[in-house]
């Protein structure tokens, strides 16, 4: 009797992980990946959707089959087991999801470095950037880069320099300044395997610079400069939205951002700079 | 003891029958029920607003109502349910009703105070509403009116907002206190600390909760208004303030705002759960450990909300690690709810189902609740529609559910009458289905780009957001049934007797509905609110 059940619970804990494995590995809810970033964010994704999974089938499971097997017949009116509490069964399912939550934080501390979230942006070259570009970014008040991700992503597997673009947001517009080819536009235009830092800057209220495609999403705060870091490897168009909440015209605020092969980049930066002989 | 006797203030002057719920009595019953009658009006209110944002959601161009409108509305749905709904009846509403009858008082330790609290929350709620036709323009920042864009939209429905949210938070704190008070100093002699029912335990954590971080939001609002009213530059960046100061301040309040709404409901479970399963709660010292731990816990998570904010990377890694312990006392109260039920007699009733049902919600919430507290995961789906799925399975698909049950196991108290079983059946399922299809797709939308507060979209989100609207339609549609119940047992409903569930807790050993002073002889002492399966004697 007691192999038996050991036997029955080990036999379905094996089938919730293989569950929660297969789950989290074979269902697809993100949408395309086209930064160095999106990899590394959707393998934290799979982990947590394996084990979410198997946490949430399996609670389910164990509360189904009580409330089947368990069921007052009609015309019963005793009581169940006076069972008031079992220290070592608590102590398990305290350590189970303590070990749970440790895991997972260590891992997304792991993931959040590998995406340069960690790196101290004060320190970082993103200072000179927006020292340079201080006309344009009306940021002379704040030397302090206030927070973001900084461009030292292990995962970045960046060609040459950083390109740096300045970010103004407004209601309910985004405007991108190429402090290097002296290019302004409306959409975004970066080339694939280089990074690129924004340096954003909001001129009303907060906004919100959010690329679904690369994962990444940045406050835009007035008084306040923040830095975004990426780098784009698939070509293409992709939105950006704003995401916090910004005025009337909030759903509306989007622009897109174009990822071109480095090509057709130089030939976008030939198109466009005021000086033709430009290039980066 | 002479302050916890209704009677020496409830003389010939207080009204009686019907008129004593429209009175400033000082009966913490008549006071409970005000607040649940009043909290379910505002639902309603609250629901309409949520079904024009789901009608203008239905389609991805904006041609329902205005822009201004549109945020407006959203704006007063959160604030309406958060603060005129679930707050006050999860904690004013139960919480009067049932924790004097819990320590074995006649009365809450400050009767007047307690009435007090009750009748601000009309005139805030109606003040609030109010503000959409007299100020002009409501409110429009959302409900967590981040500065600036509370400063630049119209500034008289923003300062009506907040003298309204004052009101409420004023409520709430004098409720809070008036909780601590009764459940540690109007005890009935002999009954310990760790003989009390859970709800108590879970309404003194709260209630901590409740007097430590509503005053943070109060000052708030004020400097809030003051930035408004009187352009001081406390929030102002053109003055020289700062935004995300704001933002801390606000979450230091509206962070444990979650669990002033759900550790009560945690306690309400633990109350009807061992009642239809006819067995002890499991792990009753861990449970109130675990309470405690929450409380705790629950006071320095605040800046998972500001991930994206530009808070220093420090601070990211702390907020991460301390969100993501507060699973582990959850995770046990949830276990040992499991085990409570294991091995038991379950009548799978009304208010089964939909405690059954929190539990579901509850746990893909928190799932959903520990993946976003993982900076780098929630760097992606902050201020998305993921967000708005994962609070809805927290606070609809957990504390309302509650609400729910909680009405079909103590309507035979408040009344004397059973609600029909089959209504109630038909609510659970409704409200279940509806439920699920309007917030379970919200996750894949918000994953997949769409942000909150948003009254258009990428149309290829259309479909989704259809199903999400039928969902909303079913929701509204579920509380006809509980509507018909509620009114047809009140006219010819079955008479429940004392004790329908032949329940142990205290409040059930005296007549349903109970009379003025709670017990006609003294108070029982009751030291084992969870005797299922033992004899079990009450000691008068």
């Amino acid at each position: 009797m007691q192999i038996r059940t050991t036997l029955t619970v080990l036999t379905a804990a094996t089938a919730l992980v293989l569950t929660g494995l297969w789950v989290g590995n074979n269902v697809n809810m993100l949408p395309i990946g086209a930064s160095s970033n999106a990899a590394t964010y959707d393998s934290l994704f799979k982990v947590l959707f394996s084990i979410g999974t198997m946490l949430f089938v399996g609670i389910v499971i164990m509360l189904v089959y009580s409330l089947f097997k368990f069921r007052r017949r009609s015309g019963d009116l005793s009581d169940g087991l006076a069972i008031e509490g079992n220290l070592p069964l608590e102590i398990v399912w305290t350590a189970i999801p303590a070990v749970v939550v440790l895991f997972v934080g260590i891992y997304s501390y792991d993931i959040y470095e590998r995406m340069g979230g960690m790196v101290a942006l004060n320190d970082h070259s993103a200072m000179d950037h927006s020292a340079m570009a201080q006309p344009a970014m009306q940021a002379s008040a704040s030397s302090r880069v206030w927070g973001g991700i900084g461009a030292a992503g292990m995962d970045a597997p960046s060609v040459g320099k950083v390109l740096p673009v300045e970010v103004t947001a407004m209601q309910f517009a985004f405007i991108f300044h190429y402090p290097d080819a002296n290019i302004t536009s409306g959409e975004l235009h970066v080339p694939a395997g280089q990074s690129v830092e924004l340096h954003m800057e909001a001129k009303d209220v907060i906004h919100a610079f959010w690329v679904p495609q690369f994962r990444l999403k940045q406050d835009i705060i007035p008084g306040q400069p923040t830095v975004l870091s990426f780098t784009a490897t698939r070509a293409g168009s992709y939105p950006i939205v704003c995401a916090e909440l910004c005025g009337p015209y909030h759903g509306g605020m989007r622009s897109n951002v174009v990822v071109h092969e480095p090509e057709a980049y130089s030939a976008w930066l030939q198109q466009n700079s005021p000086i033709s002989t430009t290039t980066t | 003891m002479t302050l916890a006797n209704p009677s020496d203030f409830n003389g010939s002057l207080q009204p009686q029958g019907w008129l004593k719920y429209f009175s400033f009595s000082l009966d913490h019953k008549v006071i409970g029920l005000q607040y649940l009658v009043c909290g379910f009006i505002f639902y309603l209110i609250g629901g309409a607003l949520a079904g024009v944002i789901r009608t203008e959601l239905a389609s991805p161009i904006s041609d329902f109502v205005s822009r201004e409108t549109y945020n407006e509305v959203l704006t007063l749905h959160g604030t309406v349910m958060i603060f005129l709904w679930i707050v006050p009846v999860v904690n004013g509403g139960f919480g009067n009703y049932l924790i004097p009858f819990y320590v074995g008082a006649r009365d809450m330790a400050f009767p007047r105070l307690n009435a007090v609290a009750f009748w601000l929350i009309p005139p805030a709620g109606i003040l609030l509403i109010s503000s959409y036709f007299i100020a002009g323009a409501a409110a429009q920042s959302g409900w967590t009116a981040y500065p600036p864009l509370s400063l630049t939209t119209p500034a008289a429905g923003q300062v009506v907002w907040i003298l309204s949210v004052l009101l409420l938070g004023g409520s709430s704190i004098f409720g809070g206190i008036n909780f601590i008070a009764t459940v540690l100093k109007l005890r009935r002699p002999g009954l310990k600390l760790m003989q009390l029912p859970m709800y108590c335990w879970a309404m003194l954590g709260t209630s901590i909760l409740v007097v430590l971080s509503t005053p943070v939001l109060a000052g708030t609002l004020i400097l809030l208004s003051f930035d408004i009213i009187a352009h001081t530059g406390f929030f102002n960046p053109a003055l020289g303030g700062n935004v995300v100061v704001y933002q801390h301040l606000f979450w230091f309040y509206s962070h444990p705002a979650v669990y002033i709404m759900v550790l009560p409901a945690f306690g309400l479970v633990s109350e009807i759960l061992p009642v239809h399963a006819r067995k002890p709660l499991f792990g009753y010292t861990t449970m109130v450990y675990s309470i405690m731990a929450i409380v705790f816990l629950g006071l320095i998570v605040w800046a998972h909300h500001m991930f994206t904010s530009g808070t220093p990377p420090w601070m990211r890694l702390f907020f991460t690690i301390a969100t993501s312990f507060i699973a582990v006392p959850t995770g046990i109260k949830f276990f040992n709810w499991l085990a409570t039920l294991w091995g038991g007699k379950i009548a799978l009733n009304s208010a089964m189902l939909f405690s059954c049902a929190f539990i579901v919600n509850f746990v893909f919430g928190g799932i959903t609740g520990v993946a976003l507290a993982q900076v780098p995961f929630d760097i992606h789906v902050h201020d998305t529609y993921f967000v708005v799925g994962h609070f809805h399975y927290i606070v609809y698909g957990g504390t309302v559910f509650v609400i729910f049950g909680s009405l079909y196991h103590w309507y035979p108290k408040f009344t004397g009458r059973m609600l029909n079983e089959d209504l109630g059946r038909l609510h659970f399922l409704l409200t279940f289905i509806g439920f699920n299809l309007c917030f379970a797709p919200q996750h894949w939308l918000g994953l997949n780009g769409m942000p909150r507060r948003v009254a258009e979209y990428d149309p290829a989100f259309t479909t989704l957001n259809q199903i999400s609207s039928v969902g909303a339609l079913l929701m509204a549609i579920s509380t006809l049934p509980l509507l018909i119940n509620v009114v047809l047992t009140a006219i010819n409903g079955k008479v429940s007797g004392d004790n329908p569930w032949n329940a142990l807790t205290p409040e059930w050993l005296t007549s349903s509905p109970p009379p003025v002073e709670n017990w006609l002889g003294e108070a029982p002492l009751v030291t084992e609110p969870y005797g299922y399966g033992q004899k079990q004697e009450v000691t008068p």
